[in-house]
């Protein structure tokens, strides 16, 4: 087994417009080592929901990526204000999204869910005041 | 090791090394080594940027001689729509394709008149397919940047043949039952505006002889034309309203019967579009039409008209002409015998996953030395690319870092 690949990103809290580019980096990153198309969307769509996230809820944070022969895993860490409840925050359609970023298009309750839904290995830590992090591992089974 | 089609070349002596063409290339293709602009033709989409913006104008699409003609014992072009922008008191779309005849084409096919047939195999496969949105495979620049840089959205990408490519294999049969002749006797040419269309070469079952640039042989057509009678026109063209529209963004779409499309034209506007509908963003929508050129086809850069005025041109015709629709229930003669795959390998750094990893480390790691500034005077397009061309083994230096930080150990 060779060494893995360590990617670190900051995730600036106030910038819906260079959101995302975290997650363009990564995808970048496994096209170069020859992963599945169809595993990097599902990546793709994994951890800009993510880094979305991070931005509407989270006031921005850290994404540390690391990719293995066989796996990515990905941890989003923020310091926002938290999650009180997160059985109702997994659920499909469940959002404290403000109205204004609504509008945007963006808050319609579904960013952890596709988090899920996306990852092999989900996890979410929160605390009301100290923030939230997601682990979340997508594995690359051979699936071209 | 296959070989790739070259869609640009460069005139070398006119290059001066500026890194105006590199810093535009959409798929970081472009080299600028030892004072000229060199392509990685294995990334090349043919987008035709570089031509566009080269400021000496050494950068020039590859098309082929008008003189091929004379490997064949029949001809025959075909227009399209965009070429009836490019003229101004065009009131005949008779003049551009008899005019074609007298520079010594056997016959001319007016590409427009095909475009209703795509138009209903497209109506009936947004009706049956879950793949939605479907990307319009109009454009062959964005086909190839899809298949290049956003494999992952194959699915989306429209498996129906083009106007182009209905129009070469009815020209094809006409000829052959005209005149007889064996299929290698009959030259199919296509007049174009764009240098992806160079790109079809490749293609197995491409029915394109030869590509002749508008541009070349723009003077001579006009000069033809300037000669011609309405009393002498033949009747061969054939575009209805519709038809022409596709020479400009927008026109393929308004054929679809929905109305929840999304039209995008210039490259960069194409990869915003992309982009979001790789993070599912895009919603309810049923078709994408991305063109890579500004205004569609109208903006390719073999056309002489600026696309604002060649765009206003080809609405003055779609209105005059009359709507002629088509319906299909069977898609099949109008599904590409070959589906599209993946050209993502030109950007692995290796075949091998351990290797590949082992580059992305070490890419990283001479990355995070470089200023970061994306300046280009390297050669190079990006800090980011500079480091990969490092570790693929390119004598290559940073003006802003000492040598021995970016060597690789």
């Amino acid at each position: 087994m060779g060494d893995s690949i360590k990617l670190r990103y900051d995730v600036n809290g106030e910038d819906f417009v260079t959101c995302g580019q975290a997650s363009e980096d990564v995808k970048r990153t496994l096209k170069g080592i020859g992963i599945p198309s169809a595993t990097i969307r599902r990546v793709s769509i994994a951890m800009y929901e993510g880094e979305i996230n991070m931005v509407i809820h989270g006031g921005g944070g850290v994404a540390e990526v690391e990719i293995f022969e066989d796996r990515i895993t990905i941890v989003l860490k923020d310091t926002g204000k938290g999650i009180a409840d997160i059985e109702k925050a997994m659920q499909e359609g469940y959002s404290t999204a403000t109205e204004d970023i609504r509008e945007l298009g963006f808050g319609a309750g579904m960013g952890l869910p596709n988090m899920k839904k996306y990852s092999d290995e989900f996890a979410i830590e929160s605390k009301v005041g100290q923030g939230t992090t997601v682990t979340m591992t997508i594995n690359f089974q051979e699936d071209a | 090791m296959s070989l790739y089609i070259k869609p640009v070349y460069l005139d070398a002596d006119k290059c001066n090394g500026c890194v105006s063409c590199m810093k535009r290339c959409p798929t970081e293709a472009i080299r600028v080594r030892d004072g000229k602009a060199t392509v990685r033709y294995e990334r090349c989409v043919g987008c035709g940027e570089c031509v566009k913006v080269c400021l000496t104008h050494a950068k020039k699409e590859s098309c082929d001689s008008f003189d091929m003609l004379k490997n064949f014992e029949y001809t025959v072009a075909l227009a399209c729509p965009s070429i009836y922008g490019q003229f101004n008191h065009l009131d005949n779309l008779d003049y551009v394709l008899n005019g074609l005849l007298k520079l010594g084409f056997d016959d001319v096919f007016d590409v427009g008149y095909y475009s209703r047939f795509v138009s209903a195999a497209t109506r009936r496969y947004i009706k049956d397919t879950d793949a939605k949105p479907i990307i319009s495979s109009a454009c062959p620049a964005v086909r190839n940047l899809i298949l290049m840089r956003y494999a992952h959205l194959l699915d989306h990408l429209s498996p129906l043949k083009q106007p182009e490519e209905v129009a070469a294999e009815a020209a094809v049969e006409a000829a052959v039952k005209k005149t007889g002749l064996q299929r290698e006797k009959i030259g199919v040419f296509l007049i174009t505006h764009c240098a992806a269309n160079l790109l079809n070469k490749a293609d197995p079952d491409n029915q394109i002889d030869g590509f002749i640039s508008l541009k070349e042989i723009y003077f001579p057509l006009l000069s033809e034309m300037n000669k011609l009678k309405a009393s002498d026109l033949k009747p061969k063209a054939a575009c209805d309203s519709h038809g022409v529209s596709w020479g400009c963004s927008t026109g393929e779409s308004m054929g679809l019967g929905t109305k929840n499309f999304i039209v995008a034209d210039g490259i960069e506007n194409v990869m915003t579009v992309l982009n979001d509908l790789e993070h599912d963003k895009l919603g309810d929508i049923d078709f994408l039409e991305l063109n890579a050129c500004t205004q569609g086809c109208v903006g390719g850069s073999m056309n002489l008209e600026n696309p604002f005025l060649a765009r206003t041109r080809l609405r003055l015709f779609r209105e005059k002409l009359p709507l002629v629709s088509a319906e299909t229930d069977d898609i099949s003669k109008y599904v590409r015998a070959k589906p599209y795959e993946s050209k993502e390998s030109a950007f692995l750094l290796s075949a091998n996953r351990q290797e590949a990893m082992r580059k992305t480390i070490l890419v990283k790691s001479i990355y995070d030395k470089l200023p970061k500034v994306n300046c280009g005077s390297c050669g190079a397009p990006t800090c980011k690319a500079f480091a990969e061309d490092v570790v693929n083994g390119l004598k290559v230096k940073c003006k802003f870092s000492k040598e021995e930080e970016i060597e690789i150990k």
